[in-house]
């Protein structure tokens, strides 16, 4: 079956069973290297990406064919090493990762949080994050650059 | 390998694969390791190569798992050879082109690569060289000679680029042990908070991780591992996936089952689908009685550390005896990303991407499995998710590599959350008991002897070099795991604490030689080694967590039962100064108040505060740390929230302040998820904690504590292990901060709220 996603603001057409996770379309299809799989249940965030509303969308337990037509963005589509978007710099500049494989989880589901409210109170900032899994433990580094973030947002 | 267990299975296609090479060829290309690292290489050039625009090429089997050494080791070439950090490029981990470095764990990539030996000691030999030859060239003694960015200078005589003299060519010449490394005190890039090289790709997504690997031609496996511990199969009836779109081969190999389709849907849908019949495995012990089933196996290794042979004695003239049982579960690894690997076998060769900590242990076991040679596999290291040990990594490129033989084609296989979960080496689980004897009392008490003894179940581990049966692919597929032999246990010969089973507290002395770092003199220390159920094998600080948990937390309790501040009883009993220094630094930075615990008057309900402390010299001579724990219990609720760790560490000369501190910060995290939350489950007959409901971690949004860290440097000092001590104490600290908030001792880990309100239940 043939889907039209748009991802990072590159249009494709896909031949995929439409019951395809988004997340193995966007990995394997479009070999985007942001999105990933984590666990496969939604309950880790690894596989996070940017779309309608915008929302951060948990894509390993997305159908694709619920996406037809949609805008998606991933971690890559953010910013690029010589240009990072503010919440990549943050999290540069605060050395805020270690194996970075979460990443995806953790920065656009905090930038989906901050760009809706950029008042958001450290108490709402942990709500978003509940489900939001980092393994090596970097988690206060995170809070840091995701606060520095807020900065720039409010300013 | 029993051929006929090939024909187990009916209806799928058998694949005859030949039969595992012998241990006698894989041995033959074996180097013999001590402890988990390679042998490494004397030739010069198999380290360092200087290109031809100068640019320098270093090679190292000490690989990157999420910790920083990628950069540290970078800053470690270019400080020796003196030239800035971009002219620098760092390969690691391949067994193409760079040095057996055997397995990068155990908190020895640090002592390794750098101090005399390893990478160092070759990047000094070559400094060395280029010295030499300039030396020669220009008629000026070495010792007069400059070098900065790539240039030898000197006397006026010129200057002479690193190109100039050997760029593009070899050194033909070995490693000098006795090549002098740079001082610390002349260090401008190493031991200087460089960020991370690779965190700019990482944050935008650019990285390749082994997950990212994709290779013309690539086909998807997934795995179908047994539905019960021990279960094995009968046959597997490949029609109920054969007609499925993409699908290319189901793959059997004695218990072990693949599927290979087009795409990773298609494999994952299949491997649901596959109709696969298993006969049951033995049954498990119920968990609920678990621990104290392990007191009564008959076949265990029993293991002396200490043995001074006066402790009953001891023990039975003493004024007062504090006696504990602790308990600590299996944990997992718990890889965020599922394990991962890509794996092609074709034509008499093999290339496989994994994410292993052992190139070379992968390469010849995989061999084995393959029955190829070594020399004909290739094992090329790329990143995989956060790794604090031996998790699915090993495992899952023998998967990809057996499929990828099957079909003839690369193959990529990446496990579901639950073959991760349920079928990974687990941290071993543990059961203490602590008895404690003391003389005098009050300000004078003073502990004369320590009694301990283990029991601690394993199976499989590291695979090395010739045990691929030590994880669960090589088993499913055939191999043994490495033999149990029980065996009594017998005098030790010489002090060996590299399990942290003797206590900081004792005088370790064994052939009247004091190994130890403590005081007390009677010490008998008697580990039961014995069978697991489940696979067990290296999880960030590997059996030093469990037993110092066990060493700080009766320590607490001898202190409180004479009435003595923690902290001050712990200096009482050391004479190692530098433990004794990060113990102090800790609770200076705490601002450590110093009076017994628990608190002197405590409330028995609702929300109280109380401090813990613990401390260690990792594997008793690898890295020096101390903890304070702050904490607030809820004791409506039962739930502890820890609001502050100050953790002071010693790990020799910094190479990298804000990487050091990143580590003890991401091992004291990771320590609370494990203290609070983490536990293997299992029912009858299989393990049931598959998924993070299941079991559960410290996310990203958990209420979490101010870290502060103090970090000692010791630029006169060797290098040690600086990745595993912070870990190492969290349980204790926890536990302690506990006790004295509230007077309830909690001796079994995780401290959940079911275990946190008993405890509180069982206060008089």
């Amino acid at each position: 079956m043939n889907l039209s996603i748009t991802v990072n603001g590159h249009a494709h057409t896909v031949d995929v069973d439409p019951t395809t996770p988004l997340l193995y379309v966007l990995s394997d299809e479009l070999a985007l290297r942001g999105p990933k799989f984590g666990c496969g249940l939604g309950q880790c965030g690894c596989c996070t990406v940017i779309a309608r509303g915008p929302r951060a969308i948990r894509s390993c337990i997305t159908p694709v064919q619920t996406m037809n037509g949609e805008d998606i963005t991933t971690l890559e589509g953010l910013g690029t090493i010589e240009k990072p978007h503010p919440i990549q710099k943050a999290f540069i500049d605060e050395q805020a990762m270690q194996c970075g494989f979460c990443l995806s989880g953790v920065m656009l589901t905090a930038k989906i949080a901050l760009d809706r409210n950029p008042r958001a109170t450290d108490a709402q900032l942990r709500q978003a994050l509940s489900t939001v899994l980092c393994r090596c433990g970097a988690h206060t580094r995170m809070m840091k650059a995701i606060k520095r973030y807020q900065q720039e947002v409010r300013a | 390998m029993n051929r006929r267990d090939f024909l187990k299975s009916s209806g799928a296609l058998v694949v005859s694969f030949s039969s595992m090479a012998s241990v006698a060829d894989v041995l033959a290309q074996a180097p013999q390791p001590g402890r988990f690292d390679g042998p490494g290489t004397p030739e010069l050039d198999a380290w360092v190569a200087i290109a031809a625009d100068g640019n320098v090429t270093a090679y190292t089997g000490k690989v990157e798992l999420g910790h920083g050494l990628y950069t540290s080791q970078t800053q470690l070439v270019a400080e020796e050879l003196c030239v800035p950090l971009a002219r620098v490029k760092l390969i690691q981990g391949d067994t193409a082109v760079a040095p057996d470095q055997g397995t990068t764990s155990g908190s020895q990539s640090h002592p390794v690569n750098f101090n005399e030996s390893g990478l160092a000691g070759a990047c000094a030999t070559a400094r060395q060289a280029l010295l030499q030859m300039a030396s020669q060239r220009l008629g000026v003694p070495a010792s007069l000679l400059h070098v900065d960015d790539g240039i030898i200078s000197g006397a006026g005589r010129g200057s002479l680029t690193y190109a100039e003299l050997v760029g593009g060519k070899k050194f033909n010449l070995t490693v000098d042990p006795n090549a002098k490394r740079k001082p610390a005190s002349e260090w401008k890039i190493l031991g200087t908070s460089v960020p991370r090289l690779d965190i700019p790709a990482l944050a935008t997504g650019q990285f390749e991780f082994v997950h990212n690997v994709r290779v013309p031609g690539m086909l998807h496996g997934r795995v179908v591992r047994p539905p019960e511990v021990g279960a094995t199969l009968v046959r597997v009836d490949e029609s109920s996936v054969s007609r499925l779109p993409g699908f290319v081969r189901v793959v059997v190999k004695k218990n072990f089952v693949g599927i290979v389709a087009e795409k990773p849907w298609q494999a994952t849908q299949m491997a649901s689908a596959l109709k696969a019949e298993w006969a049951k495995g033995g049954g498990l012990q119920p968990q609920a009685t678990f621990y104290d089933s392990l007191r009564g196996q008959t076949q265990s290794r029993d293991v002396m550390t200490v043995n001074s042979k006066d402790v009953d004695a001891q023990i039975a003239k003493a004024s007062k005896i504090v006696k504990a049982t602790y308990r600590y579960p299996y944990q997992m690894h718990g890889a965020i990303g599922t394990s991962c690997a890509v794996a092609d076998v074709r034509g008499g060769k093999a290339t496989i991407w994994s994410a292993t900590q052992s190139v070379y242990p992968t390469r010849n076991t995989a061999a084995m499995l393959l029955g190829m040679r070594p020399d004909d596999v290739h094992v090329i290291f790329t990143m995989g998710a956060g790794c604090y040990g031996l998790n699915g990594a090993d495992t899952v490129s023998y998967d990809a590599a057996l499929m990828s033989q099957a079909v003839g084609r690369p193959v990529r296989v990446q496990l579901s959350r639950k073959d991760e979960m349920a079928w990974e080496n687990y941290g071993t689980s543990y059961v203490i008991d602590q008895r404690i004897a003391v003389e005098g009392s009050g300000a004078d008490a003073t502990i004369i002897a320590w009694d301990y003894e283990g029991w601690t179940p394993g199976l499989g581990g590291r695979p090395g070099y010739t045990n691929p049966g030590n994880v669960i692919t090589g088993f499913l597929a055939g191999a043994e795991p490495a033999p149990f032999a029980a065996r009594a246990a017998t005098d030790p010969n010489n002090y060996a604490n590299n399990l942290n089973i003797a206590p900081s507290y004792v005088t370790g002395t064994v052939n009247g030689r004091s190994g130890g770092t403590g005081t007390v003199r009677s010490e008998r220390v008697l580990t039961h080694n014995l069978r697991s159920p489940f696979w067990t094998g290296p999880l960030r600080s590997p059996e030093r967590l469990q037993n110092t948990f066990a060493h700080e937390s009766i320590m607490d309790e001898v202190a409180a039962a004479i009435a003595a501040d923690p902290v001050a009883f712990r200096l009482k009993h050391l004479r190692d100064p530098r433990l004794i220094a990060v113990v102090k630094a800790a609770a200076d930075a705490a601002k450590w108040d110093a009076r017994p615990s628990p608190q002197r008057t405590i409330r028995k309900s609702g929300v109280v505060r109380g401090r813990g402390f613990s401390c260690v010299l990792y594997e008793g001579n690898n890295g020096y740390s101390a903890m304070v724990a702050d904490v607030e219990v809820d004791q409506d609720a039962g739930k502890v929230i820890v609001r502050r760790f100050v953790v002071a560490q010693d790990c020799g000369p910094i190479s990298n302040p804000d990487g050091l501190k990143n580590q003890l910060e991401g091992g004291v995290l990771q320590g609370m998820s494990r203290a609070l939350t983490e536990e293997v489950t299992w029912d009858a007959a299989k393990i049931t904690s598959i998924d993070w409901r299941t079991y559960p971690p410290l996310y990203v949004g958990a209420e979490l504590p101010v870290i502060e860290s103090v970090l000692v440097n010791r630029p006169d000092q060797r290098a040690t292990g600086a990745g595993e001590t912070a870990i190492t104490l969290v349980a204790g600290a926890i536990g302690n901060a506990i006790f004295d908030a509230t007077g309830a001792r909690i001796r079994e880990a995780p401290f959940t709220t079911g275990r946190i309100k008993a405890a509180l239940a069982a206060r008089t």
